[in-house]
């Protein structure tokens, strides 16, 4: 049904349909409207979910790691300093391999305090194992919620998914978006089956002590897993495109790309304003199309070559800084076309740090700067602040 | 779904225990360097030994006889810091 809704309002429902037997969080700006509506669904009797509160992220987490060991679908959000104090658990959630999801709404980090958009936080959580979507708009962040259960839970991949949708820009926007039946959603979506789950009567143990001699082996196999998992978003996109008639990309898509000489990389809202932007750049004549990065964990290094191959100049925008390196996002591109004898320069700007506007005249910004050269700069800056420190 | 089915759906990651009893398998007594000594002469046989151990690795073989299972015993000293008759006095091992 087609709604004029707010994208928190979206994932809420969203996360409804997928039917979890648990849900558990702590509000905190700017996720706090998807778990207000989740709670309102759940009193309303709208959904079904054991609706656990808990006295912090971190209790949260540890609901949802012991309800998916029971073999329960579990749900959780949150946000920056959140998704800081939740830490601890998600690794673990990933490394007992629990198959759930969780919104990992985008703020900045503290300090300074700010509760504005950029992408820090769920990148410092690159590395844990769970897998990271990337939305730009509300339909799609409504869609992925649906298809991040469904990659999870997947034999192939058993591991949790992080749905990372912008803070406020998406959250706290009204979009028309279309939200699928119950119907619809049981048809894609079966029950969780889970293949191990705690059980008096078949007894498992979880998240045991590993010593040297088999720690190495299950960090292997969580890799292997996780790189593997790739195929399985791809596979998941294509069905649900089948089911639901949407195609926003797989683990990428692209924009303007067929003769674009520059391509912008971009995760997440900022892809949008970048549409836009390269709609008025292309009637002035410059060739400029975008990859969009949807899927950042497992990494679509293969992908991306094919796609970045060919351009003169590719720019990466960051919404986050890797203090005292190259950046986190750059890297890992530069990294891809590395054995290419005719890679493109790859240049980075920093931009829209603690929820800074990131605007035309930023991406003009961005465009001359790069065009000239220049890499790992923060477009946007404000000089006369900075100078006078 | 049965249990045999789920098998064919593919093997359980590694580190998840399926069976039970994997504390037997898992021998810790070569972590430690020390061993409990009893002193018969001194031991009443009141058990606390036994029932202290956190490995549960001392076995109450008679009245006034007990035994540190050396393939699980870790050297912790607790049955040592609890007799109450001193009658257990942890020595180094040699191996």
């Amino acid at each position: 049904m087609r709604k004029m809704i707010e994208g928190s309002r979206g994932v809420a429902e969203a996360v409804g349909l997928c039917r979890p037997g648990v849900i558990s969080a702590y509000p905190i700006t700017p996720q706090t409207h998807i778990v207000e509506d989740l709670s309102q669904l759940d009193a309303d009797g709208d959904i079904e979910a054991e609706y656990v509160r808990v006295e912090s992220e971190h209790s949260a987490a540890s609901v949802c790691l012991g309800a998916v060991a029971a073999g329960s679908r579990a749900y959780s959000a949150t946000t920056s300093q959140g998704l800081m104090l939740m830490a601890e658990v998600l690794y673990n959630i990933a490394g007992m391999r629990l198959p759930m999801v969780i919104t990992g709404v985008n703020r900045s980090l503290s300090a300074p305090l700010s509760i504005w958009n950029d992408q820090q936080d769920t990148l410092a959580l690159r590395d844990s194992g769970w897998l990271q979507l990337y939305a730009e708009n509300n339909q799609e962040v409504l869609d992925m919620h649906i298809q991040a259960y469904k990659i999870a839970e997947d034999d192939r991949v058993l591991l949790p998914v992080m749905v990372c949708m912008d803070g406020f820009i998406l959250t706290h926007t009204y979009e028309p978006v279309d939200v699928p039946t119950q119907t619809e959603v049981d048809a894609f979506l079966p029950p969780y089956d889970p293949l191990f789950k705690l059980d008096p009567n078949d007894p498992y143990t979880l998240g045991a002590f590993a010593g040297p001699e088999m720690y190495e082996e299950m960090r292997y196999e969580i890799q292997r897993d996780a790189l593997a998992s790739k195929a399985v978003v791809k596979e998941v996109a294509k069905d649900f495109q089948s089911a639901f008639g949407r195609w926003m990309g797989d683990v990428i898509d692209t924009y303007r790309c067929d003769d674009a000489e520059t391509l912008y990389v971009a995760m997440g809202s900022v892809v949008g304003t970048l549409k836009d932007w390269v709609d008025v750049r292309r009637e002035r004549g410059d060739k400029i199309g975008i990859v969009k990065l949807r899927c950042y964990r497992p990494f679509p290094a293969d992908e991306l070559r094919e796609a970045l191959l060919g351009a003169n100049r590719v720019v990466v925008l960051e919404k986050a800084v890797s203090v005292g390196a190259h950046g986190i996002l750059p890297p890992e591109i530069k990294a891809a076309l590395y054995r290419e004898a005719k890679a493109p320069p790859v240049r980075t700007a920093v931009t829209g740090l603690g929820g800074r506007d990131i605007n035309f005249e930023t991406l003009d910004e961005i465009e001359a700067r790069s065009k000239a050269g220049e890499d790992g700069f923060f477009a946007g800056l404000r000089q006369e602040l900075v100078e006078a420190s | 779904m049965t249990a045999s089915t789920k098998k064919e759906r593919r093997k359980p990651p590694l580190g998840i225990v399926t069976q039970p009893g994997s504390s037997l398998r898992n021998k810790t007594g070569p972590w430690g360097i020390l061993r409990p000594v009893f002193d018969w002469e001194k031991c009443r046989g009141c058990n606390t030994c036994e029932m202290i151990c956190p490995e549960g690795c001392i076995r109450h073989l008679e009245k006034k006889q007990y035994e540190a299972d050396p393939e699980y015993c870790k050297g912790c000293g607790m049955c040592a810091a609890a007799c109450p008759f001193d009658a257990i006095v942890m020595e180094e091992e040699h191996r």
